[in-house]
C-alpha cells in the first residue's frame, strides 16, 4: 500500500515538473511549483522523515509561493520566447538522470534494518540519547545537540539570504529597510472580496498557535524552530495578502522585525559563547547547568528560540522587501 | 578550557558574532571599522593556529564536546592553516585598501548590510576550510556562496546583476552536484566525518553509487572552482564586482573549492577506489593544460582590464590543478603553494585595478593611456604584481614556477608537454602584461581627458605591502613551501 502510494505520488512529481518546465506562464509555473513542494512533502511523510516534510510543506509550498508572487507582481507574467535550443539541457538532464538512477543499482533496499546508515551512528544517537539529553524526539537532538553546529550554519543561510534581499532590495536610506511609496498608498489586500477576508482571518490565530505548538513541541514531536519561524511567517503574511501590505507592517514593524533577526542569529551564537566561557566547547550544552541533561535542554529549547525568531523575522523581511518593492 | 584550545572555533565564530551586530548599524563608518578589526582578528587568529598546527600537528576541535562521528569535529592541518592565512589575509588587506573604492562604490546607506555580507563570506569560507565533516562543508558553502553572490551583486554597473545570476545558477548547481554525492557516500558508509568515512568506504568501494558519489563530487566542486570548461561565470562576475570584493574573492574563493576537491578526492576517493589516482591524473591534465593555454589566450585578447585578469585566473586555476594532477609529491607541493602565490600576485594586481578604480570610471586597456606619468605608484605596483604572475626570479611566482617545473621533470613524456605549455602560458602572461605596460608607459593620454592623480595613500600602502610580500615570498618562501610540502605528505598519506 505504501508503494503504492509512493509511486503515485513520485508519479505526479514527475509530472508536475514536466508541466513546470513546459510553461511559459509564470504564474501558472508558480502555482505548479506550490504543488510540487506538496507533494514532495507528502513523499517525505511516506519515508517516514516529519520533520523535514512539515518544513518542506510550510516553507515550499507556503512562503516560497508568496514570495516567486511577490517577485512576478515586479516582472512580466510570461517568459519570452528564447531562441535557444532546449535540446542541450534536455540531454545534460537526462544523462544526469540516468547517472543517478544507475547509482541506485547497488543501494541498500529502502527500509533495510542492515543498510549502513541504520548500523553506524544512528544506533548510537537511539541509545544514547534518552540518557545524554533525554527528549523523546531524537531527530531534534541531532538537529539541537549533536548537530547543531550545523544548524547554526543553517541560521546563518537564511540570515545571509534575508541580508542579501535587504541589500538588493532594501530603500537605499539610513535607517529604513523597505522601499516605500511617497504617500502611502500601498493598502492593497482583499477589502473588497468579503469571504476570503472572513474565513482567512479566523484561520490566522490558529496557525500562529500552531507555529507556537510546533516551536514548543519540537522536543516531543515533529517540529522545531524552522518549522514554527515559517509556519507563523506565513501566518503573518496571510494577513498583509488580506488587509494589505502596509497594516502588516503596522502590526509587526520594521523594529521589531530588526529585533527578531538579529536577536535570533545572536542568541543561538550566543548561547554557543556562553558554553565556551562556563569552560566547556563550543555549543556543550553540558556545562550550563550543573546537571549535564538539563543543561542540554536547556541549550535546546534556547537555540531553538533563537532559531524561530531568526526564521520568522528574515522570511517577513524577505517579503516585505518583495512587497514594498511591488507597490512602489 | 584555555583561550588556545577555543582558538578554532573562535575563528568562525567571531565573524559570525559580528555579521549581525554591523547589519542594521546606522553609521556606515563604524560598520567599516567593526568589520575591520574582526577581520584582522580573524587574521590573528590564523596565525596562532598556524603556529600551533606548525608546532604539534593537526588540531582537532569537537563541536559541543560530541566526539566524531557522532557530532562535528574541525581538523586543521597544514593544508587547512595555509588556506585560512590566504582567506583572512585577503579579507583584511582588501578591507584595509578598499575603504575609499566601495566609498565610491556603495551608497552609504547600504554599506552596513554589504559589511555584513563580507563578513558572512569570510565565515562561510574559514568555515568550509577548518571543518572535517562533509556536511558541514555544504553548509558553510551555502554561507560563503549565498554572502558572496551578494557582494559581487553590490557592484555599480548594473551588468552585475545578470553576472551574479549566471554565477548564481551554476554555483547552485554545483553545491547541488556535491550534496547528491555526499547523499550517494551516506547512503553507503552511514558517516559524514570525513575520517571517518575514508575508513567505512573500504568495504564498499567500487559499489555503483561510491562510483557515481566522487564523479558528482569532483564535477560539483569543479563547477565552484571554475575549472575549465566550467570556468564560464568567473569572468564577469570578477569583472562586475566592487573592486575590493574582487580583490578578495579572486585571491581565495575558488582555491577554497579546490581544497575541499583536493581533501574529498584523496582522503576519501585515492586510497579507495580501484585506479582512482591515474583516472583523476588522466581527466584533470589535460583541463589543466586547457585551462592554462584556453585561459592565457583569451587574456592576451581582452580589452577590459579586470576580465583580463579574471581570464588569467582561470589559467592559474589550471596550473593549481596541474600540480594536483602529478599526484606526487612534488606536483602537490606545486599546486598547493601556487595557491598562496597566485592569491599574492592577484591580490597585488587588482589592489593595483582598485588604485586605478577610484581615479577612472572605465577600466579598459586603452583607457590607461599614458596613466604612468601621472599614478607612478599604482602602475609600478602593476607591474611588480605582473612579474609575480609571470614568474620572474625573485617573486613569489618564481617558486610555484620552479615547483611546478621540476615535478613536471618526474613526469617522463607527459612531463615534457607539460614543460611546453608552461613556457608558452608563461610567454603569453608577458605578452598581456605587457600590453598594459606599454599602454600606460608609451601610450600619451588624451588631451582632452581631466587631469588624474595618484591613488590616495590609504590604497597605496597596503598594495605596495602585498607587493613587497610579493618580493619577501619570492626570496625566503619557507612558510608557504614548509605549509605546502606538509600539506602534499599528508595528502599523499592517504593513499597507503
Amino acid at each position: 500500500m505504501t508503494i503504492l502510494l509512493a509511486v503515485f505520488l513520485l508519479t505526479m512529481l514527475v509530472i508536475t515538473a514536466v508541466a513546470i518546465v513546459r510553461t511559459r506562464d509564470l504564474f501558472a509555473a508558480v502555482m505548479l511549483l506550490g504543488i510540487f513542494s506538496l507533494l514532495m512533502a507528502a513523499n517525505f511523510f511516506v519515508l517516514d522523515a516529519a520533520d523535514v516534510a512539515l518544513t518542506e510543506a510550510a516553507v515550499g509550498a507556503g512562503i516560497s509561493t508568496v514570495l516567486f508572487l511577490g517577485a512576478l507582481a515586479l516582472t512580466a507574467a510570461r517568459e519570452r520566447e528564447s531562441g535557444d535550443s532546449r535540446w542541450l539541457p534536455l540531454v545534460v538532464v537526462v544523462i544526469m538522470a540516468a547517472t543517478v538512477v544507475y547509482a541506485t543499482f547497488d543501494k541498500p533496499a529502502l527500509g533495510d534494518p542492515n543498510a549502513p546508515v541504520h548500523q553506524h551512528v544512528a544506533p548510537w544517537y537511539l541509545s544514547e540519547t534518552p540518557r545524554l539529553i533525554d527528549i523523546p524526539n531524537v531527530v531534534t537532538a541531532v538537529l539541537g545537540s549533536y548537530r547543531g553546529y550545523d544548524t547554526l550554519g543553517e541560521v546563518f543561510v537564511v540570515f545571509t539570504a534575508g541580508i542579501a534581499v535587504l541589500f538588493l532590495l532594501g530603500s537605499g536610506r539610513p535607517g529604513e529597510l523597505f522601499s516605500r511609496p511617497p504617500d502611502e498608498l500601498s493598502t492593497g489586500g482583499l477589502k473588497h472580496h468579503l469571504i476570503p477576508r472572513v474565513v482567512g482571518k479566523l484561520l490566522i490565530p490558529f496557525i500562529i498557535l500552531f507555529g507556537l505548538y510546533v516551536q514548543f513541541h519540537g522536543e516531543y514531536g515533529p517540529g522545531g524552530g524552522f518549522q514554527a519561524g515559517a509556519i507563523i511567517a506565513a501566518g503573518v503574511i496571510l494577513y498583509a495578502l488580506l488587509e494589505g501590505e502596509t497594516r502588516a507592517l503596522a502590526a509587526l514593524p520594521e523594529s521589531a522585525l530588526k529585533v527578531m533577526v538579529i536577536g535570533g542569529a545572536l542568541l543561538y551564537t550566543l548561547v554557543g559563547v556562553v558554553c565556551m566561557l562556563m569552560g566547556g566547547n563550543f555549543l556543550d550544552y553540558s556545562v550550563l547547568s550543573t546537571n549535564s541533561v538539563a543543561g542540554q535542554q536547556l541549550g535546546i529549547i534556547l537555540i531553538e528560540a533563537g532559531v524561530g525568531l531568526a526564521v520568522t523575522g528574515v522570511l517577513l523581511s524577505i517579503f516585505h522587501a518583495f512587497a514594498a518593492r511591488a507597490t512602489a | 578550557m584555555t583561550l588556545t584550545a577555543q582558538l578554532p572555533a573562535l575563528q568562525v565564530v567571531l565573524p559570525m558574532l559580528t555579521a549581525p551586530l554591523v547589519a542594521f548599524l546606522r553609521l556606515p563608518q563604524l560598520s567599516w571599522l567593526a568589520t575591520t578589526v574582526a577581520s584582522a582578528t580573524a587574521f590573528g587568529i590564523a596565525v596562532l593556529l598556524t603556529q600551533a598546527v606548525l608546532g604539534t600537528g593537526t588540531l582537532d576541535y569537537a563541536m559541543g564536546g560530541w566526539p566524531a562521528p557522532y557530532g562535528i569535529a574541525l581538523a586543521i592541518d597544514e593544508f587547512g592553516a595555509l588556506l585560512l592565512l590566504i582567506v583572512t589575509g585577503a579579507s583584511t588587506i582588501a578591507l584595509l585598501a578598499g575603504k575609499a573604492s566601495l566609498d565610491q562604490q556603495i551608497e552609504s546607506a547600504r554599506q552596513p548590510l554589504f559589511y555584513a555580507g563580507w563578513l558572512l563570506a569570510l565565515a562561510g569560507l574559514s568555515g568550509i576550510v577548518m571543518t572535517g565533516d562533509a556536511f558541514n562543508i555544504f553548509v558553510f558553502m551555502e554561507i560563503s556562496s549565498l554572502a558572496a553572490y551578494m557582494l559581487v551583486a553590490g557592484g555599480p554597473d548594473r551588468r552585475a546583476l545578470t553576472a551574479v545570476f549566471k554565477y548564481l545558477i551554476m554555483g547552485t548547481v554545483g553545491a547541488t552536484f556535491y550534496l547528491i554525492g555526499i547523499g550517494l557516500v551516506y547512503m553507503m558508509t552511514g558517516t559524514l566525518n570525513l575520517a571517518d568515512m575514508e575508513a567505512r568506504i573500504a568495504e564498499v568501494a567500487d559499489l555503483k553509487p561510491i562510483l557515481v558519489a566522487a564523479g558528482f563530487i569532483t564535477i560539483g566542486l569543479a563547477l565552484k572552482a571554475a575549472v575549465f570548461p566550467l570556468h564560464a561565470w568567473l569572468p564577469n562576475a570578477y569583472t562586475f564586482a566592487p573592486h575590493a570584493v574582487t580583490v578578495f574573492l579572486a585571491a581565495c574563493s575558488t582555491k577554497v573549492s579546490l581544497y575541499v576537491l583536493l581533501r574529498f578526492d584523496f582522503f576519501v576517493f585515492q586510497g579507495n577506489l580501484e585506479r582512482h589516482d591515474v583516472q583523476f591524473a588522466g581527466f584533470l591534465l589535460p583541463l589543466a593544460l586547457l585551462a592554462i593555454l584556453v585561459g592565457s589566450l583569451a587574456a592576451v585578447f581582452e580589452r577590459n582590464l579586470k576580465r583580463l585578469l579574471a581570464y588569467s585566473s582561470i589559467a592559474q586555476i589550471g596550473y593549481i590543478l596541474l600540480g594536483a594532477s602529478c599526484v606526487s609529491l612534488l606536483g602537490l607541493t606545486a599546486g598547493i603553494v601556487h595557491m598562496f602565490n597566485h592569491a599574492l600576485a592577484k591580490g597585488a594586481l587588482f589592489l593595483a585595478v582598485a588604485c586605478i578604480g577610484v581615479r577612472l570610471s572605465r577600466l579598459w586597456v586603452d583607457d590607461l593611456a599614458g596613466l604612468a606619468r601621472q599614478m607612478p605608484w599604482t602602475l609600478a605596483a602593476f607591474v611588480a604584481g605582473g612579474l609575480s604572475l609571470i614568474g620572474i626570479p625573485g617573486t613569489a611566482g618564481f617558486i610555484s614556477k620552479w615547483y611546478l617545473i621540476s615535478a613536471a621533470l618526474e613526469q617522463g613524456l607527459t612531463g615534457v608537454l607539460t614543460i611546453v605549455v608552461i613556457v608558452v602560458s608563461s610567454l603569453l602572461a608577458v605578452v598581456y602584461i605587457w600590453r598594459i605596460v606599454e599602454v600606460a608607459y608609451f601610450g600619451s593620454r588624451d588631451a582632452q581627458s581631466p587631469p588624474v592623480s595618484e591613488a590616495p595613500l590609504s590604497l597605496l600602502l597596503p598594495t605596495w605591502f602585498i607587493v613587497i610580500a610579493n618580493v619577501y615570498f619570492g626570496l625566503v618562501p619557507a612558510l608557504p613551501v614548509d605549509l605546502a610540502s606538509a600539506a602534499a605528505r599528508s595528502l599523499l598519506g592517504h593513499l597507503l
